[in-house]
């Protein structure tokens, strides 16, 4: 088996009240746990939208990600997979498309 | 108090974030005062879509609620210290706010369980402002202390979203212009505000109970809230009125048989025909309970009575097991109480349950301002039948079947129609 992690772009609330919000909490619920029981989730976090960029020899810092929100990575979770293609099936159950989001898989590079 | 049990598995109880919702707009409210209300709903917006974004890739807190008041809270604190409120705060909490050595503390004790209980009744008694149409306090209770969109409000009522909107915009309107802190109503008042709190509970519950919607869970989701903040006045000693205990143990006998009045083909089973084992059972034993809570009052109200008559027929064993005789007395009382023409038409037929048909027929003829009423008509046309007044009856359930606001409702009374045909 080998790493994969997914990055989460955009997505996010879909609907407009508490009791859709905690059904869209379901869904991913359900999809991790579902992961979790296949063996397949290795770990995931969300990340803050708030940060900060260190540039160029200079280091020049400056506040951001400040792209576009639906650019900014708001999440990863590691997952192992057979390959490539058997990673890109796991991912395609994922809710973050219903919300019209983006998923990003990359293998992880094994060292040695 | 779950009164449907398809609890989907999950972390999270059913209806977390809308009763969450419910219970920080009131603790906010309570906090900022009913002018700044719309900020607190901002913070309760910001604070649920936070727990969405944060909890979704498998991270759930063991102690959600903890978390969101967590958040709630700072986001409050942020907003004091760099003075951005609409209105300046002015209540009880005022000087403790001004130091920040009592700041975090304060806004943090009014999350305890107690604190936050009675921040909701505090809302309840401001939703339930005399002022407001009954309409419009509904409407309120639903979106303010229940958690509950415009749009899922309008599809409970079969309205358009719209109109929900525009209601609850004028009824904030209203009580943001009142800017009066959260408070419970003065000691002289505030039996009269209870009324109208349990009123407007009761009519919350009616809706959910009588209404065939086609979506039966928003149905019952109506009666569990109206339920839920029932409890709630029960367990306040400043609420906790024989009344309030009466109506509880009303809706807990009505709501036993939620899930019989209504069969697989979505057609209405009457109450003689409903299968008793099918009744809830936690319910009734429920209803006994809190009906014996009421009764320590000097005054006989006329939710005692309702609860009492419903009570007879939640803990009879079988239709014909029936006291009617008991039942007809406490209608007796119920009509002495309320003058309301719709007991007097339950009187009738209870009056009829007991042997004496065309006495109650005469009697039903006899009453005025409710002859144009859907029940009405239904019942009468019923009467008729049973004393073989076929031709009567027919045309009675012919009027009725033109005001029947629902399938389940025009189903029933085609059965009835074709009954007189034979």
């Amino acid at each position: 088996m080998e790493k994969f992690m997914y990055l989460f772009r955009g997505g996010g609330r879909l609907n407009q009240s508490p009791e859709e919000w905690q059904a869209q909490m379901h869904k991913w619920y359900q999809w991790i746990t579902s992961l979790q029981q296949k063996g397949t989730y290795v770990s995931g976090d969300p990340l803050q939208a708030a940060g900060k960029q260190l540039s160029g020899t200079a280091k020049v810092l400056t506040d951001g990600p400040y792209t576009e929100a639906k650019e900014v990575v708001g999440g990863y979770l590691v997952v192992l997979a057979n390959d490539i293609d058997h990673a890109v099936e796991i991912a395609k159950d994922c809710p973050i498309f219903e919300e019209n989001g983006h998923l990003e898989v990359r293998p992880i590079q094994k060292m040695g | 108090m779950s009164l449907t049990s398809d609890n989907a598995a999950g972390p999270l109880v059913d209806h977390l974030f809308r009763h969450e919702a419910g219970k920080m707009v009131a603790v906010l409210t309570r906090l900022f005062g009913i002018g700044n209300m719309s900020q607190a709903e901002d913070i309760v917006h910001d604070t649920l879509l936070k727990a969405l974004e944060s909890w979704k890739f498998g991270n759930i807190p063991a102690n959600p609620e903890a978390w969101l008041y967590m958040v709630a809270r700072n986001k409050a604190i942020d907003l004091i210290r760099r003075n951005k409120l609409k209105r300046k705060i002015d209540n009880d909490l005022t000087i403790s706010l001004q130091s920040e050595y009592t700041l975090a503390p304060a806004i943090g004790e009014l999350f305890g369980p107690c604190e936050i209980a009675d921040s909701q009744l505090r809302m309840m008694f401001a939703c339930c402002y005399p002022a407001l149409s009954a309409e419009a306090q509904i409407t309120l209770i639903l979106n303010v202390l229940c958690g509950l969109s415009a749009k899922e409000i309008a599809a409970a009522f079969l309205t358009q979203t719209d109109t929900i909107n525009k209601r609850l915009y004028r009824s904030k309107e209203r009580l943001r212009k009142e800017n009066k802190p959260l408070d419970y109503p003065g000691e002289h008042e505030i039996l009269k505000r209870t009324e109208t709190v349990l009123k407007a509970l009761y009519l919350l519950f009616s809706e959910g109970y009588c209404s065939a919607h086609p979506d039966l869970h928003i149905r019952e989701d109506l009666c569990e809230e109206a339920m839920r903040l029932v409890i709630l006045l029960t367990e306040h000693p400043k609420t906790n009125l024989p009344q309030a205990n009466a109506l509880m143990a009303l809706m807990c006998y009505q709501a036993s048989r939620l899930g019989s009045r209504i069969n697989d083909n979505g057609n209405i089973v009457l109450l003689e025909d409903q299968d008793r084992s099918k009744w809830h059972k936690y319910l009734v034993e429920k209803g006994n309970d809190y009906l014996v809570l009421s009764a320590n009052g000097p005054d006989l109200h006329e939710y005692q009575i309702e609860a009492a008559i419903a009570g007879v027929h939640a803990n009879s064993a079988s239709f014909d097991d029936t006291d009617w005789q008991l039942i007809l007395r406490l209608y007796d009382r119920l009509v002495i109480i309320t003058g309301n023409p719709v007991a007097e038409l339950n009187r009738c037929i209870a009056l009829a349950r007991t042997g004496e048909l065309s006495a109650a027929v005469e009697k039903m003829e006899s009453l005025s301002g409710i002859s144009d009423n859907y029940y009405y008509k239904t019942s009468l046309g019923e009467l008729n039948y049973q004393t073989g007044n076929i031709a009567v009856a027919k045309e009675l359930f012919e009027a009725a079947f033109l005001q029947a606001n629902t399938l389940a409702e025009k189903e029933l009374l085609q059965r009835k129609l074709e009954l007189c045909c034979f």
